[in-house]
Formats: structure tokens, sequence, C-alpha cells
């Protein structure tokens, strides 16, 4: 049975904008992003919203609701109380474009940054073979959806813009450790590059990043901390930092 | 205006339009780490009440100062007797820079701490006051990677402790054979300790995590994989055994002070 529901979507472009008050039909088992089509449909023809496959695998319809960064298609009205405003904003760390549609293209950027895997040149692209094992660390990592929500939670970026130059972000963390991980990955430098130029030390564990991501991947315990033992392993590990010592002094 | 108030970006007021009660937990993590530094700094500095055979509070072991009290020395006194302005310095601040440099520099509680007292951020989604922000990149919080130097230190606390608690068997007469309830205490807080370490993330990582090849290395993966069971409940790990420390402390101070008598049960 429909009944009345509340809602606040932010209206605008890069020059300016606010939050709208409407009121709109919502039925029972809808989603947000359900409720911001009747809207769309209904009230506000012209209002932009990103999306896909409605399913909570493509990643395109990332935004703000109630604050906290999520996947519309995944947030049920529900979930609110019967009486509550539910406020629809884009994402706060990324440039808008229009209504709820950012321009995510600094990922994009990130990415191609990022060096790519390196096959061992004595081994034939088809014959490599990897255990189980090897590969179901980064199994997880290949759940990432694209969907940025950790890079938009991420305060490294979203409250600090002059830091994008310099951080690549939670989502590409992920993707150096998964190649990091890789068994087979011959790339040398990964470690040192994700600290000096990939900005691993700037992120300062609080965990934003896995608490938004809807594919649960555990992106702080599994992939930025496991990088940053990586880098504390090349750079500040205790046994290795003596052993160089005495190896020196072998050598004087 | 940077962050979220950076002229690209959606013209949004408010620093965070979140609708629950997002302060509580940072409130509550500042209101109880605050608590217990300032209990352990009193202890650290009171300089009492840390010993009385056979139990010793784990602020003061080792006590390795002459200014330790009888019998409190397992490993000696080559510290000797410091002090300053005529004030003798407590043998508890000669050791505490190790588990402090432990639980400070935790994956955990660098978290905890940043969110609850340095705002950065207070919570998920909710704009930090700071202009500036380098991370753990700068001076001083590169030391933040100094965890795995104290994650040994820590280890050889967890024995010392261990032993303390297996001291703890005996009466007060020295005698073997006995168990009170501070026998329990000490016990508690070493498996406890032994917990936040074995769940540690440095564990995890130097027992298999900077392995490429788990199948190379069947018992370091299946090491790997038991620490990273426990690393899922590192959080709780860090806090139960924060509480540990402070009630051992506690419960040695009331039986040495003599506010309380150490029961025994046989």
């Amino acid at each position: 049975m429909a009944r009345k529901l509340n809602l606040r979507i932010w209206r605008g472009d890069s020059t300016d904008g606010g939050l709208k008050d409407v009121q709109v039909d919502v039925n029972e088992g809808e989603v947000v992003l359900d409720v911001i089509h009747r809207v769309q449909a209904t009230q506000m023809g012209d209002l932009a919203v990103r999306w896909n496959c409605k399913a909570g695998k493509c990643g395109s319809c990332s935004m703000e609701i109630n604050g906290k960064p999520r996947l519309a298609c995944m947030t049920q009205v529900a979930s609110f109380d019967e009486n509550e405003t539910i406020t629809v904003t884009p994402l706060r760390a990324f440039p808008i474009i229009k209504d709820l549609v950012t321009d995510v293209s600094f990922n994009y950027k990130k990415a191609m940054e990022i060096p790519a895997y390196e096959h061992p040149k004595d081994l034939a692209p088809g014959a490599a073979r990897m255990e189980q094992i090897d590969v179901e660390r980064s199994q997880e990592f290949r759940k990432c959806i694209e969907c940025f929500l950790c890079q938009d939670v991420c305060h490294v970026v979203r409250d600090h813009e002059e830091n994008k130059k310099s951080f690549a972000g939670p989502r590409f963390f992920i993707r150096i450790a998964e190649l990091d991980m890789h068994p087979l990955d011959t790339l040398k430098n990964r470690k040192r590059k994700a600290q000096e130029e990939h900005g691993l030390g700037m992120c300062n564990i609080t965990k934003c990043c896995t608490e938004v991501c809807p594919e649960h991947i555990r992106i702080t315990d599994n992939a930025i901390i496991p990088m940053k033992e990586r880098v504390v392993d090349i750079k500040y590990d205790p046994a290795r930092m003596f052993s160089a010592i005495l190896k020196r002094e072998k050598r004087d | 205006m940077s962050g979220v108030f950076s002229p690209t970006r959606a013209k949004i007021k408010e620093r965070t339009l979140r609708t629950d009660k997002w302060w509580i937990e940072p409130l509550i993590t500042f209101a109880v780490l605050i608590s217990f530094v300032i209990y352990a700094s009193f202890r650290a500095f009171e300089n009492a009440n840390y010993y009385i055979e056979p139990l010793i509070s784990p602020f003061y072991s080792p006590c390795l100062s002459s200014a330790c009290v009888e019998g409190s020395s397992l490993l000696g006194t080559p510290i000797g007797t410091i002090a300053i302005f005529g004030l003798v310095i407590s043998p508890a601040l000669f050791i505490l820079i190790f588990p402090l440099g432990f639980r400070m520099t935790c994956y955990y509680y660098r978290k905890a701490y940043y969110r609850s007292f340095w705002m950065s951020p207070p919570a998920c989604a909710v704009a930090e006051p700071h202009e500036k922000y380098t991370g753990e990149t700068r001076f001083p919080l590169i030391f933040q990677n100094a965890h795995r130097w104290f994650f040994y230190a820590g280890l050889v606390f967890n024995v010392l402790l261990t032993v303390d608690a297996i001291l703890a068997f005996k009466n007060a007469e020295g005698q073997w054979g006995h168990m009170s309830v501070g026998t329990l205490v000490l016990l508690a807080n070493s498996i406890l300790l032994w917990g936040y370490s074995a769940s540690c993330h440095t564990c995890r990582h130097t027992l298999g995590g900077r392995l490429k090849h788990f199948s190379k290395h069947p018992i370091r993966y299946k090491l790997w994989t038991q620490a990273s069971a426990l690393n899922h409940y590192h959080q709780q790990f860090a806090w139960v055994s924060l509480f540990g420390v402070a009630f051992a402390d506690i419960y040695v101070r009331a039986v040495a002070s003599g506010a309380i008598t150490n029961v025994y049960f046989f």
C-alpha cells in the first residue's frame, strides 16, 4: 500500500544549488532509487540521476542519503522511520555536474597511474598456474564494483581538495594490494611507489572506506594495513635494519 | 574554502547531513581513553602500592630501578636510582613507554584517537575542522611506522607479565602450589595481552601476510589464517586488554594498600 514520503533532493549545478522538498508516493519494498525515479517521472522531469543495473552491481547510483555515502538502489526506504524526511545529495567529494550527478573522472585518472600487472618474462601467457590459496586474498578485492563510495567518504580528499594530486584513495590501494599480493606479478618497487607516489602514508586508518563499501570488502584490514606493513618491511623493519647494519660492518 | 565547501562541489552549507547520533562513539572513546590516561599517569607517578608478594602491578613490571620495593625486581635493578630535583623517578616511568608505544601506534587505536581526539575525521562523512592534512607522511606521525618495534617489545612484556602470573601461584610466604583471586587477575591480564598481540595486524603480517605464495609455506599460511581469524576481534581485544591492565593494577593496589585482602582458594 502506498504512503507519502517526504524527500529532500539537492538540485543545482556548479554555479548554485540547494535542497528542494518534495512529497512522493512510496510502496512497500521500494528502494530510494525507485522513489527518485518516481519524482523524476511525476514532478521533476529534468532531475539528473546516474543509474544502471538497479541491483547493486554497477556502482552507478552512488549518492549520499541522509549524509551517508550509499547506493540508492540498495537502500530500502523501509530502513528509515516512516515520518523521517530522507535527504538525498550528490557525492560531496567530487565536482558537481548536475543534481545528483558528479564528475568522478578523478578516479579514472588515478586508475591510469597504477602500474599494471607484469607477467614473468620466462612464462608463456597460457602457462600460468596458481593455487586457490594464492589468489583468494586478491579475489576479495576483485569484488569491487567501482561505486567510488570509499573514495567519496575518505576524508583525505573529501576534506582536502589539494590532496587529490598525491593521493590515490582506498579503491586504488586495494588495486595495488591485489597486484602486490599476486603470486606472479614481477613489478619491482610496487610497495615503494604505493608509499611515495600514491599516498599510502596519508591514510590514517579511520576505516570509513570499509564502513561504506557495499561489497563488504575489508579495505582497511585486508588491503591498506597489509600494504602499510609491506612498506614497513622495506623501510622501517627492525630486523632488516639491524641486518643491513651488520652487513655494512662486515663489508667495512 | 576547501574540502566539501570547495567551489567545484555541490553547494551544501552543512558540514554533514547525517541524522544519526554519529558523535556518541567518538565521545565515549574520548571519555574512556582520557580516563585511562589520567589513571595510568596517577599510578605511574604514585610510586607506591604496586607490589605485595606474590602480586605485582602490570604498570611496574619489570621493576628495574633500585627504587623498587624489595622483592619486586625479577630482573635485578640495572637502572639504579635516578632523581630529578631530589625526587626519585618512579620505576614505572622507565618501562611504560613500551606498552604505551605499542598501543599508541596500534592500527585500531589510531582509528579510535584520530576520530575522537583529533577529529580527523570525527566520524565518516562528517567534515573535519583542520585546514591541512598530511597524514602519516611526516613528523611526528611518521613514527606510527614504529609499530613493529613496539610489537616486538610488547611480546617481551607479555612474557614477563605471564611470568608474574605464574609467580602468583605462590603464597605470601613464597611457597608454590597456591592460588588466589590475585592469581586469576594476573592470569586473565596476561591472557588478554597475548590475545591483543596475537590479533595485531603486525603479528598477522609477520606470520604470513607478507608472503606472495601461501602454497609454498603451508605452516605460515595456517598461522596467518589463525591470526586473521583473531584479527577480526582486534578492536575487542584492544579494549578488553586495556581494561584488564587497569583492573589488575587496581586490584594489586587495593591489596598492597591493605584496602582488601587477597583471598586464597588453596
